[in-house]
């Protein structure tokens, strides 16, 4: 008894976790204006969506391009930046480790929206106007902390003397660098850039924030702003679907990739 | 089996207090101190490194020929591989220099150096397979391909793993991965090979292999090598020359015969092999008195009734049955066989006890005789200047020295006044808190003297004291340190000089 109590308890939770996300998922398979309207299964919201034919197809179809330009150079550069800034971290000793690495984790627990306006009065203060740039700035900024995060077990892993050892082999430190350092931490890296790709295209309260006023938008702003203007448009929720598949896969990717570092390593 | 009667310069760093040292007299010790100095391959001269306010290397220097197999010897954190990583370029010194082939490489970084370095933990490169290792130093040289194959396989069976090149290195041995490691060296034909603590993570009967193949490699290539390692054992065995290091100073540098028959201080006979290390008074030349015994020895030049520290290694004590002829008396009290010879501890009847080794086995509780030949004695200066330190006037009855402050006799000098400080003999009691006690320090070195042990305890200033005590104390103990104020003497600095 005890026993189905504490199972029916997990289910119940969990059912109230994903509701929410199910009913979208639900209701984007079939053709109704708004949910909670059952016209009988179809793909009708997928194929409008994939020709075009919804309204404002258009803005949809730039908002995507937008959210992934945006998404593949944040993560490129906020990879590039949090495994050198790992490398440096894992080279200091004691105090001032620690205190870098408590630093690195606060913008983790800051709360988007304080991130998101206090980048804005920056911007704004030193006269850049909003647009790519500063929702790409941005995004490296608040991706490049959880690189850090993913580069710095490998590189605690990873036996302190390989470095040296290709130094007394004859290599310059860059090329100790690039020839034994990196594919050690690659693994990490790439976790990192997945992590820091989902992140960004996750992200809307900073992108609210940093996009300016010149139009750009990007998937979440823009649904954003579509289900204000008065009811989703019922694309959308086929949209929506999606990309939580395609988040839903990169995240399942770092899992598996996370528990084969830990056994490679056993 | 003597010290010679001039002070050799090996002899000289013994001394705790580097001022005692004469400056100028090179410390390569005597087995290199007369020859031309064009020779060596490695001149290290004078380098002195800290970390932090932790000194690692005091005022160590040291040349090395070419060709020769010289060990690094001393306990962990004697300074020893902080040594070699200054050679091989990976730390640098903070004074001092080193020279290779008479070219000052001070500042020249490590891939510019013509050293190689086989790691502790190997540090092969995981994600490349065994011939990538190996080929690692070649290709950066910009090898052609053929030569670089031709180079891989050569060290490859100089290793012994023929056939491994695809192998990944992770999938292999330790053992197997330190021939790679060794390999991936030696293929860059370096004029150093270094080598620090390289068998320490293999089994036994493994790192008896590859001693032996060490010896042979380096008799194969004609390289020099200097190794580091803790393992007495494994210096004796493999080197033309040992370096003896403890807290960053060099004790005594020599062949492995030298080092064994004529250890120049306490330390370097305790840590080389074992060995009874007694307090003696030199009566005469060719006259010691230890263990309350008149014994004739070999050791001559020492002042008249000077203190001395004599040894005397376990397996040159004779026994045997009880019997009028015997020198010392005494009763077996334990006896282990250990393999080719047995160990026994015999308490004289003079309550000193002895570790001697021998093929007979006596049971325990057996009524024996020993005998100990004249030149089995190995006597040593002592160290000069034991227990004085300097010290400043606290008040009318206090003086601080060792850190702290210690109840004396009133002396009538002024506050402030800089005084000498001897302690008195045996009088020094080790307490269980630092609290109890004037000063505060950390047993760093204890030495057994057959009825009691001598411990040398460092204060938290830095400086040293010896204690004698017969309570059991460990190395690193932190102990409080009082002294009687009748044991204190107190004389001001102006005067004495």
């Amino acid at each position: 008894m005890k026993k189905i109590l504490s199972k029916a308890y997990l289910y119940l939770l969990l059912l109230v976790i994903y509701a929410p996300i199910a009913i979208i998922i639900l209701y984007s398979f079939t053709d109704s204006k708004s949910i909670g309207q059952w016209k009988g299964f179809s793909f009708n919201l997928y194929t409008s969506l994939f020709r075009g034919e919804a309204q404002h197809a258009a803005t949809i179809s730039s908002a995507i391009t937008n959210t992934l330009i945006i998404a593949v150079i944040a993560a490129a550069i906020s990879t590039i930046l949090g495994s050198i800034a790992a490398v440096g971290i894992y080279n200091m000793r004691g105090k001032s480790r620690q205190a870098i690495q408590f630093t690195n984790n606060i913008p983790m627990i800051n709360p988007d929206i304080i991130t998101g306006i206090s980048l804005f009065l920056l911007f704004v203060s030193l006269g850049i106007s909003g647009g790519y740039v500063t929702v790409v700035l941005a995004h490296i900024t608040f991706c490049t902390p959880y690189v850090v995060l993913s580069v710095m077990p490998r590189l605690r892993q990873m036996n302190s003397n390989i470095y040296e050892a290709a130094l007394d082999l004859g290599a310059t430190p860059s090329q100790a660098f690039f020839k034994v350092l990196v594919p050690e931490i690659r693994p990490g890296m790439i976790s990192g850039f997945i992590l820091a790709f989902t992140l960004s295209i996750d992200d809307f309260a900073v992108t609210l924030f940093t996009k300016g006023s010149n139009g750009l938008e990007t998937l979440s702003t823009y649904i954003y702003a579509d289900a204000r203007k008065g009811g989703l448009t019922p694309e959308l929720r086929a949209l929506v679907s999606i990309i939580f598949f395609t988040v839903l896969i990169l995240l399942i990717i770092i899992n598996i990739r996370s528990s084969r570092m830990e056994k490679g390593n056993r | 089996m003597s010290v010679k009667p001039n002070s050799t310069p090996a002899e000289s760093l013994s001394g705790k207090d580097c001022t005692q040292r004469p400056p100028d007299i090179p410390l390569g010790g005597n087995n290199i101190i007369n020859e031309d100095l064009g020779t060596y391959i490695i001149e290290i001269d004078h380098i002195s490194k800290w970390f932090g306010d932790k000194q690692v290397l005091d005022d160590v220097s040291l040349f090395v020929k070419k060709g020769e197999f010289v060990t690094i010897l001393g306990p962990s954190g004697c300074g020893k591989t902080t040594l070699l990583r200054i050679l091989a370029g990976l730390t640098m010194t903070d004074k001092g220099s080193v020279r290779m082939n008479g070219r000052d490489i001070t500042e020249i970084p490590p891939h510019k150096r013509p050293t190689n370095t086989v790691f502790q933990r190997y540090a092969l490169f995981p994600h490349l397979n065994v011939y990538d290792n190996i080929a690692f130093g070649l290709k950066l040289k910009k090898t052609p391909q053929e030569e670089i194959e031709k180079q891989v396989r050569r060290v490859l069976k100089i290793v012994g793993l023929t056939d491994y090149e695809e192998r990944d290195v992770e999938s292999l041995s330790g053992g197997q991965q330190q021939r790679v490691a060794i390999a991936r060296a030696i293929v860059n034909k370096p004029q150093v090979l270094l080598l620090d603590e390289p068998l320490a993570a293999l089994d036994l009967k493994m790192r008896q292999d590859m001693q032996m193949e060490l010896k042979q490699m380096h008799k194969q290539l004609g390289i020099t090598f200097i190794y580091v390692t803790h393992d007495q054992e494994e210096a004796l065995t493999l080197s033309d020359t040992i370096v003896v290091m403890n807290k960053g100073k060099v004790q005594q540098i020599g062949t492995p015969t030298d080092i064994y028959n004529e250890p120049v201080n306490p330390f370097v006979a305790d840590f080389i092999g074992d060995s009874n290390i007694l307090n003696g008074i030199m009566k005469s030349d060719f006259h010691v008195q230890t263990m309350y015994q008149d014994f004739e020895c070999v050791d001559k030049g020492f002042a008249p009734d000077e203190r001395v520290d004599v040894v005397i290694r376990p397996e040159d004590i004779y026994i045997m049955q009880r019997n009028d002829s015997a020198q010392i008396k005494g009763v077996v009290q334990s006896c282990i066989f250990k393999g080719v010879h047995y160990e026994m501890a015999v308490l004289t009847e003079k309550g000193y006890e002895l570790l001697i080794q021998d093929y007979n086995a006596f049971e325990a509780g057996s009524e024996v005789s020993l005998i100990i030949k004249p030149n089995d004695f190995h006597v040593m200066h002592k160290e000069q200047n034991i227990n004085v330190l300097k010290g400043v006037v606290e008040n009318s009855n206090h003086v601080s020295f060792l850190g702290g402050s210690f109840e004396c006799l009133p002396h009538g000098l002024e506050t402030g006044t800089e005084v000498s400080v001897r302690l008195t003999d045996r009088k020094i009691e080790l307490m269980d808190y630092t609290d109890e006690g004037g000063a505060a320090g950390c047993v760093s070195f204890i030495l057994y003297k057959g009825n009691h042990y001598q411990l040398t305890v460092t204060a938290d200033n830095g400086d040293e004291i010896q204690v004698y005590t017969n309570e059991v104390w460990d190395d690193g103990d932190i102990v409080g340190i009082r002294i009687l104020p009748e044991d204190i003497i107190i004389t001001p600095l102006k005067e004495k000089e």
